[in-house]
């Protein structure tokens, strides 16, 4: 061994290594760095050349100060100095600064680049070597602009000594990873693919990495080395463990290559040659024979070896899924495994056989240990091997035994960490819908989540369960009862008032001919609740009462007295402010048959995938369980009645919130007229809509907030359980200013936060809308902010769509309304008299200028109402105009960039067929249409 | 892999290796957030753990923690091996390594590895082969 040469010169790295070593505090540390950065750059800067020796030294100060964590901002050029250097180890010493520090300054790239490729045409193997790592190390794209094209020349060329083919091999991996547009593919693959049988076995090793990659993406053109790898495997496999000398590892031979092998070998389905399929079956039974024999070594260097060969081999069994003798042998060794005393054996086991218990020939192999599994649950001291046996008790679920996995999974939740809590929640969730063969056991299982983990109840769990209670009729009596029972208990999770709120709003009157639930008994016990709970949950409960008024006309005056209530009617928040006010104008004025109708049963949901799962697979990453379920769901399709036997493509993109919209004013035609996304397949929306931007279909009530705006330019446009929007606007003439509020409701940050104002094509010709980004970070409680400058250039008709994008938590957020800037907020009101009026609209009185619509009214006929709405949508009222007074005039002119249209309107109510007739006259087509249009929709 | 980190109980970094472009923020970021777990570990609990999407594979020798960060498909023992191996190599080059060796000579630290893996994969097991292009490089140094 070489005498390590401490001294080799660098006495002076040493010595203020061994300074900051001595520093007693971190300032005196910085100090000390400052001090040194200063000595540094005065030597740099000086007029004396510095040698080689003194740059070196200076850089590899510079480069030990960095990886200390401070920042350096120069040196860069002296370390590109030291590249062209003759002398290896300060060429070695420039190169590391390089590899550690290169940033895209693109002077210094040619520059460094310049001496690379000096470096790989010296033919110095030493130098050749140094230059291709450094561009493994820093892998930019400059590199492999530069080089791809080199790389493979050097690695095919006969006459490349073997350490730099390895280092070329690896080298051209990392470029092909990071740019691989740049690496052309061509003859030197099928070159290349014969590696696998070079002599030297590092060349093996490190050309096998290579081609598994490229295998990866371009299968075809591999193809060969299925074989080559075969009969390399096969020959290391049978090898004695002596043959390889030092390629064995602890009595292991070439574990490393081993493993690469039986890698590259899962990048295909199995061998389709007898030949070498038989050869491969062979090997892997090798590998799994030699598993039981007795170690060679005590060494865990020799058991880890040999284990890390025998998991690749099962992977590959696994992956091939087509040896039943195989998996089953496969499944008895992790079987073995999870009972050993190593933890690192017990944990792979577990997550090996996860993946085995998707296959349908080793899945009751899998189910036998179901026992042990449970047992690693209540006894594994190390959380992450108890996640594992999670996983793998969710994995093994099936019909036979969901009913003990749930309920040991409930078991463990009560002690479970912190950190798994939502995932086992989201979990069991999953199990108990999909193997409910009785119902009452789903809806028990979900109150024992809230019970056990509220806090750990996602809206798309207890979403979920009102789904399917809605959806079924047999079990809402039991459901009714069971939240009702439930709720007895003197501190209950918010969850479960939500949750009992919405199931007796709906189904309290089964369970109300029982004395001790009676009507008021119900609304007492939620109303008893009520002043604990978020605002969310408090609107939730409004929205119970007035469906109770309905269910339970013996306690409306008691309802009406809460609603009626200050802390109700003049509630500070907006939201429940308005649902008292509502549901108390609706509770006094519409009749027995009105109420019946608005408050009528919810109709049942849509059957669609889980949504709970498509949030179990954001979390997990969408690989593995939708592999697994994938596979699960084709076997269990016969055995389950429920979601599993609706196609998963149904229609819908995302659960709506039943809190959003309790009344279902509107609800069952907006899910369904919510444009579809523009990606097929919704399923992999909801799993993927985070990297593909998406924009979200509008947001389930969007159209009926947005036509609250189209008379008034203040109000709250959104609001779910995260985020309102708000809106302040004013217009004057063609122009106009909106405030947008974004307010986070939540204590936690949104992250990636970026609003996106989207008008079509033929809107931007006429409405020109200008605004600023907003900061992409709105921290919990806080509210931000944007304004957007609005200039009508043209009459319009749609209007803008406002796309909210951000991450809450770990989950990404997508939502879309319609932002309400529509034709009429360009309206100028004029003022004339009678015979003015008229003289001008027998003027208009071209069939294309008038516009007529004749419709029922939505809203009650109050003539107050209707003249405030007249003048909210901007144009005058005329009073005194029309001979009949019971009708309503209106003259106003709207202004855009290019013209000005004169507007006259005639509302003719009739109220005996609760009727309305609205005449719309302007000088322009287009513009009695949306205007008109516009109108009708507020009465 | 996409990196290696050595760092010392006390939780300084002694040596990091990024296989993947970040920004030294990120890099910063990962390195205490990963320093933190891995130290709060208790020692007989098993080398791997779930990370982001990633899977970490540490092991401590003497005052120091090897941790390596790789991807789903990853084999976890081949990966402690790796570790075993680096350490090897590290303590024949400097004959019974100590922190203080890769203290003060981190650019040899740096080099040893850059001879056994590149670019995150292995490049030459045979510890004979390592040593030897290392010994070369050293008698170039004249």
């Amino acid at each position: 061994m070489p005498a390590v040469s401490k001294g080799d010169g660098m006495r002076g790295l040493a010595v203020f290594i061994s300074d900051i070593r001595n520093c007693k505090s971190k300032e005196a540390e910085i100090k000390r760095i400052n001090k040194e950065l200063a000595n540094i750059r005065s030597k740099f800067k000086g007029d004396k050349a510095l040698d080689g020796y003194s740059k070196k030294k200076y850089v590899c100060k510079l480069l030990f100060i960095f990886l200390l964590g401070h920042d350096i901002d120069f040196g860069h050029m002296e370390a590109v100095n030291l590249l062209s250097s003759n002398r290896y180890t300060e060429k070695q010493i420039g190169y590391l600064f390089i590899s550690v520090l290169v940033n895209s300054n693109s002077e210094l790239i040619r520059l460094i680049n310049n001496a690379i490729k000096n470096d790989l045409a010296s033919r110095n193997p030493t130098f050749m070597g140094l230059a291709l790592h450094c561009i493994a190390n820093v892998g930019s794209r400059e590199m492999a602009e530069a080089f791809a094209g080199e790389i493979p020349k050097i690695l095919v060329a006969g006459d490349t000594m073997d350490s730099v083919k390895q280092s070329a091999a690896l080298c051209l991996l990392r470029l092909y990873r990071t740019s691989p547009d740049f690496v052309p593919m061509g003859d030197w693959t099928s070159r290349v693919v014969h590696l696998l049988n070079d002599q030297h076995l590092g060349v093996v090793t490190a050309a096998t990495s290579l081609i598994t990659t490229l295998a990866q993406k371009n299968p075809e053109e591999f193809k060969t080395s299925v074989s080559l790898a075969v009969s390399r495997l096969s020959r290391i496999v049978t090898s004695a463990s002596t043959d390889l000398q030092d390629y064995t590892y602890y009595f292991v031979p070439a574990p490393w290559l081993s493993v690469k092998l039986l890698r590259l070998l899962q990048c295909y389905p199995p061998p389709e040659d007898a030949a070498v399929r038989g050869r491969l079956t062979e090997c892997l039974e090798t590998i799994l024979n030699k598993a039981q024999e007795p170690p060679k070594s005590k060494k865990v260097q020799h058991s880890n070896a040999k284990n890390a060969v025998l998991f690749e081999a099962i992977s590959l069994i696994i992956h091939h899924d087509s040896e039943p003798n195989l998996l089953v042998r496969a499944c008895n060794q992790l079987g073995q495994f999870l009972q050993h005393r190593e933890t690192n054996l017990r944990y792979l086991a577990l997550e090996s056989m996860c993946t085995l218990a998707s296959s349908e020939f080793s899945h009751e192999a899998v189910k036998t240990h179901i026992e042990t599994v449970i047992n690693a649950l209540k006894t594994e001291r190390d959380v992450s091997v108890r996640q594992r046996a999670v996983d793998l008790l969710y994995a093994m679920c099936d019909r036979s035994n969901a009913q003990q996995i749930v309920a040991e999974m409930l078991n463990y939740l009560e002690t479970a960490d912190y950190s798994i809590r939502e995932e086992i929640v989201l979990k069991v969730a999953i199990l108990a819908e999909k193997y409910a063969v009785d119902y009452t056991w789903y809806v028990d299982t979900i109150l024992n989540l809230i019970r056990i983990a509220g806090d750990y109840v996602s809206e798309e769990v207890w979403y979920r369960v009102i789904q399917i209670v809605i959806n079924r009729d047999d079990v809402q009596g039991y459901a009714a009862k069971t939240v009702f029972e439930a709720l007895q208990a003197p501190a209950c999770h918010e969850n479960l008032v939500k949750v009992g709120g919405y199931i007796l709003g709906e189904f309290g009157n089964l369970i109300a001919g029982d004395p001790r639930s009676s009507p008021l008994i119900q609304f007492n016990l939620l109303h008893s609740k009520f002043h604990l709970c978020s605002v969310p949950t408090r609107a939730l409960l409004l929205s119970t009462y007035i469906k109770f008024v309905n269910l339970f006309p013996e306690i409306k005056t008691t309802i009406q007295d809460v609603l009626r209530s200050d802390s109700q009617l003049k509630n500070a928040d907006v939201e429940l402010q308005q649902r008292a006010v509502e549901y108390l104008r609706l509770s006094t004025i519409a009749s027995t048959d009105i109420l019946a109708t608005v408050l009528e049963e919810m109709p049942p949901f849509p059957e669609r995938e889980s949504s709970i799962l498509a949030k179990l697979k954001k979390k997990k990453g969408p690989g593995t369980v939708t592999d697994l379920e994938e596979i699960k769901k084709e076997r269990n399709s016969d055995v389950n009645g429920g979601t599993e036997s609706t196609p998963v493509n149904a229609s819908t993109v995302s659960t709506p919130s039943p809190s959003a919209d309790l009344l279902g004013l509107g609800a069952a035609p907006l899910t369904s007229s919510a444009p579809p996304p523009s990606t097929t397949g919704s399923l992999l929306v909801d799993v993927f809509s985070d990297s593909a931007s998406v924009v979200a279909p509008l947001a389930p009530g969007s159209e009926d907030n947005f036509a609250r705006f189209v008379c008034k330019n203040n109000g709250v446009l959104f609001e779910n359980q995260l985020l309102q929007i708000g809106l302040k606007s004013e217009f004057r003439q063609n122009l106009g200013r909106m405030f947008i509020f974004y307010g986070n409701k939540t204590s936690t940050q949104f992250l990636n936060f970026t609003p996106t104002l989207i008008c079509s094509d033929e809107l931007q010709s006429s409405l020109n809308l200008q605004t600023k980004p907003v900061d992409p970070t709105v921290d919990g409680g806080a509210q931000v902010q944007q304004v957007v400058n609005i200039e009508c250039i043209s009459d319009f008709m749609e209007a803008p769509i406002l796309n909210i994008q951000f991450r809450y938590g770990g989950t990404f957020q997508n939502i879309s309304v319609k932002l309400p800037i529509t034709l009429n907020k360009f309206f100028q009101p004029t003022e004339m008299a009678s015979q003015d009026f008229f003289q001008r609209w027998k003027q208009l009185s071209n069939p294309q200028q008038e516009m007529q619509n004749i419709f029922k009214a939505k809203h009650p006929m109050d003539t107050e109402i209707t003249k405030a709405k007249i003048i909210g949508f901007g144009s005058a009222l005329l009073e005194e105009v029309d001979p009949n007074p019971a009708n309503f005039v209106g003259a106003g002119i709207i202004h855009t960039k290019t013209t000005q249209i004169g507007c006259l309107l005639r509302l003719e109510p009739n109220l005996q067929a609760q009727m309305y007739r609205l005449t719309l006259r302007t000088s322009k087509e287009t513009v009695s249409q949306r205007l008109c249009e516009l109108l009708s929709e507020q009465f | 892999m996409q990196f290696m980190l050595l760092f010392s109980r006390q939780g300084k970094l002694r040596l990091q290796k990024w296989y993947v472009p970040l920004s030294d923020k990120e890099k910063k970021k990962i390195t205490r957030e990963l320093v933190q777990t891995v130290l709060a570990r208790k020692p007989k609990m098993c080398s791997f753990l779930e990370w982001r999407d990633l899977k970490i594979v540490y092991k401590r020798y003497a005052s120091l923690y090897f941790c390596c960060a790789i991807e789903d498909q990853d084999n976890e023992l081949i990966t402690l091996e790796i570790i075993h191996r680096y350490v090897e190599l590290l303590d024949k080059y400097f004959g019974s390594v100590c922190e203080l060796d890769i203290i003060f000579n981190f650019e040899k630290a740096y080099f040893i590895l850059d001879e056994f893996l590149l670019g995150g994969e292995v490049q030459e097991t045979s510890k004979k082969n390592v040593l030897k292009a290392i010994e070369q490089a050293d008698l170039l140094q004249e």
